[in-house]
């Protein structure tokens, strides 16, 4: 066995105020000079390397990863695991630490990085394939198996710009597809596209370990994460909290931070800046009585209220719902605005505090444990916040449709359905 | 055996570690990427004119346009000296470097920004945007040229100035290549400046309009004072200019103290420049 990757007491510190801010003008800078020789003084002492005002996604992580090995990465948002990825491969440099690797790193989250829409699908096969490091005549080599696999050879000299979407993402796929690398990033939870697009992904990911090429898999589908890998990483504010066998750190994972009692709260520091103006305050489960539960039971409707504020107005604005079983499957998603005439009513969301709160029927969900997540965002245009593991709860199934027999029972729904006997 | 060991044997191992300060220059990646280069260039020329009516002909046309401009209210109305050549192939000849170096320029120091979802997105030099940016002007310089040969053809033709090939012909190449290296230079610069400050898209249009106004492009050296020379040709795109009408129209703008000093200025602006890019490249997913 030898090692492809060796992680060294790797560690990335955030400047706040430089990622958040994205860019500052002169005048800002010039500005921030003059007041911040001030602001020290009154401190009276010089701001410190890691003071408040710095953030370290990622700390003092070591790990090394063998040939042919699948590794899954998990954490919550924000523990570090796409700070990882970007530096292992090389976006971002590390602030401490050294990562070694043997052999070229792909990502399949890099599909379609540079097309250009003017160009046709074939020269945007040769475009796109370069940026992703592959040689010229490496992709004359796979070009035909490159179209094959994309499903556009109809198409292939037209300006991709005249592609639906859907070309488009399976042209840019089948190219990231084909790089081969030693060491292949598949970054579930960045990657764009359908279930269907993620289903191919997760694929060819499947044939790339088989083919005894290494592979870091980041995911928040616990199934997925099971079924795909031997070993786990679980990172947590960005320190490697553990690693082993999956199926326990999908364990750890699973029971960790699960606390809350039907509430999630978001404290500030947990809201990125980007998502301003929209604010999160509380997720909450509350059932028929109004009190807010960890566990609803199946025959009765309860409510999930999502309360959040707006510091400004936005035009256009969805705040909805994700609900998954605990390990990850989807189950269904749902946004305030779904119904037609309400999206046209709150077509512009004014600033100041809302409550959106929908009603779950009876006799809906199985029984089991789901997490829910959050999404605000206007279609197409911008993502304001999304948690997709804010809340996790269970459902009870006393009472509900064949209790009668204490054997379990598959599946994620349990609805009463109306059943009629005729007899003959 | 352990990884680290077999780096020094093994080119595929690749270690990735913070920089010092003055990062060393990664020509191993830039040579590897070589082919990135190439197919960024050619990116930029297939679609620089497309969706165009006149395609290529704009390359032919804005200098042509310009030099009119030039020769009705320069060379007729101000009666601005040219140096005893015809004032449309005098104009001509300083528009050609002109515009590839004031197109460079913007197109250069805007391209980390302009390409910003490739560099967050992947590595690769990031040196091989502001470069294939600047290389994909020097196909609209030979068109030019080829224009510029059938103006001065005009001109021999009538009588109006001499065509011939003299020595100081083969040294044009040389004037190409500085004025690259000068819009390189500062393209290195401003687009490492970009990334964190954005007032440099409002600085260049600005910039490229102060600059022509200091360098010869409507008039010839030879109206600058005497004792102004040696400050006039700090700007290292008076060098290139002079060069350029010496070498084709035999101006007696050739090669002294003055032109060495601006090639001396350009290579210091270069290699400043390309140190200074290095040393912010590693910050710039996290900035732009």
């Amino acid at each position: 066995m030898t090692t492809v990757i060796q992680v060294e007491h790797l560690g990335k510190r955030y400047r706040l105020g430089l990622a958040p801010q994205k860019y500052q003008t002169l005048s800002e800078k010039v500005s921030n000079a003059f007041s911040a020789p001030l602001r020290a003084l009154r401190r009276a002492q010089p701001p410190k390397a890691d003071g408040a005002d710095t953030l370290w996604a990622l700390q003092d992580v070591s790990f090394s990863v063998e040939e042919g090995q699948v590794l899954g990465i998990i954490g919550r948002n924000g523990a570090g695991k796409s700070t990882l990825l970007k530096i292992l491969s090389r976006i971002t440099e590390p602030t401490t630490g050294s990562v070694t690797l043997r052999g070229r790193v792909g990502s399949l989250l890099e599909v379609g990085t540079g097309f250009h829409p003017e160009l046709t699908g074939r020269e945007n096969i040769y475009l796109n394939g370069a940026i992703l490091g592959m040689k010229r005549a490496e992709i004359e080599r796979k070009f035909d198996e490159i179209v094959a696999f994309s499903e556009v050879e109809r198409f292939i000299d037209t300006p991709v710009k005249r592609y639906s979407s859907g070309m488009y993402l399976r042209l840019a796929f089948a190219v990231a597809a084909h790089l081969e690398p030693e060491i292949l990033v598949v970054d579930e939870v960045l990657a764009v596209g359908d279930a269907e697009f993620q289903k191919k992904c997760i694929g060819k990911m499947g044939d790339v370990a088989q083919q005894g090429r290494t592979v870091l898999f980041v995911s928040h589908n616990m199934s997925a994460v099971l079924r795909l890998t031997q070993e786990a990483i679980l990172l947590e504010q960005g320190r490697l909290k553990l690693r082993g066998p999956s199926a326990e750190i999908v364990d750890a994972y699973l029971s960790a931070g699960n606390a809350r009692a039907g509430e999630r709260l978001w404290q500030p520091d947990e809201i990125p800046a980007e998502a301003v103006p929209f604010r999160p305050i509380a997720l909450r489960l509350r059932d028929q009585k109004g009190a807010v539960v960890e566990t609803v039971r199946s025959v009765e409707p309860f409510f999930i209220e999502m309360e959040y504020e707006l510091t400004a107005p936005i035009v256009g604005l969805r705040v909805g719902v994700y609900l998954t079983t605990a390990r990850g499957d989807q189950v269904l998603t749902s946004f305030d605005t779904d119904d037609q005439q309400r999206f046209e009513r709150y077509a512009t969301r004014p600033a100041g505090r809302y409550i959106s709160r929908c009603t779950v029927p009876a006799d809906l969900l199985n029984g089991g444990r789901y997490t829910l997540g959050v999404n605000a965002s206007t279609y197409r245009v911008r993502r304001y916040f999304m948690d997709e593991q804010a809340l996790n709860f269970n459902v009870e199934t006393s009472g509900a449709p064949g209790m009668q027999w204490p054997e379990p029972r598959p599946g994620v729904l349990r609805p009463r359905f109306a059943w009629e006997i005729e007899q003959q | 055996m352990a990884l680290s060991a077999r780096l020094k044997t093994d080119p595929d191992v690749v270690v990735i570690r913070p920089t010092k300060n003055w990062a060393a220059l990664n020509l191993r990646d830039l040579w590897r990427f070589r082919e990135l280069i190439y197919f960024m260039t050619w990116r930029d020329l297939k679609v620089r004119y497309k969706q165009t009516v006149l395609g290529v002909g704009w390359a032919i046309l804005e200098p042509f346009l310009t030099m009119v401009v030039f020769t009705i209210f320069f060379g007729e109305l101000a009666k601005v000296p040219t140096d005893n050549v015809p004032a449309p192939v005098f104009y001509f000849v300083g528009l050609l470097p002109w515009g590839l170096f004031a197109k460079a320029l913007n197109m250069a120091s805007r391209s980390l920004v302009t390409h910003q979802n490739m560099v967050t997105k992947i590595y690769f030099p990031r040196l091989i945007l502001p470069l294939s940016s600047i290389l994909a002007g020097v196909v609209d310089f030979l068109i030019g040229c080829l224009v510029l040969v059938g103006i001065m053809a005009y001109y021999a033709f009538s009588g109006e100035m001499q065509m011939a090939f003299t020595p100081a012909l083969l040294t044009l190449p040389l004037f190409l290549l500085l004025a690259l290296i000068t819009a390189l230079g500062v393209s290195l610069w401003l687009s490492a400046l970009y990334v964190q400050y954005r007032d440099v898209g409002y600085v260049l249009p600005f910039l490229a309009e102060f600059w022509r106004t200091l360098s010869p492009v409507v008039y010839s050296t030879t109206l600058v004072p005497e004792k102004w020379r040696l400050v006039y040709v700090l700007n290292p795109m008076a060098g290139v200019l002079n060069g350029f009408r010496w070498a084709i129209l035999g101006t007696p703008t050739g090669p002294d103290a003055g032109m060495f000093l601006s090639a001396g200025i350009a290579f210091l602006v270069f290699l400043s420049g390309l140190f200074y890019f290095r040393r912010m490249e590693k910050t710039f997913a996290d900035t732009i």
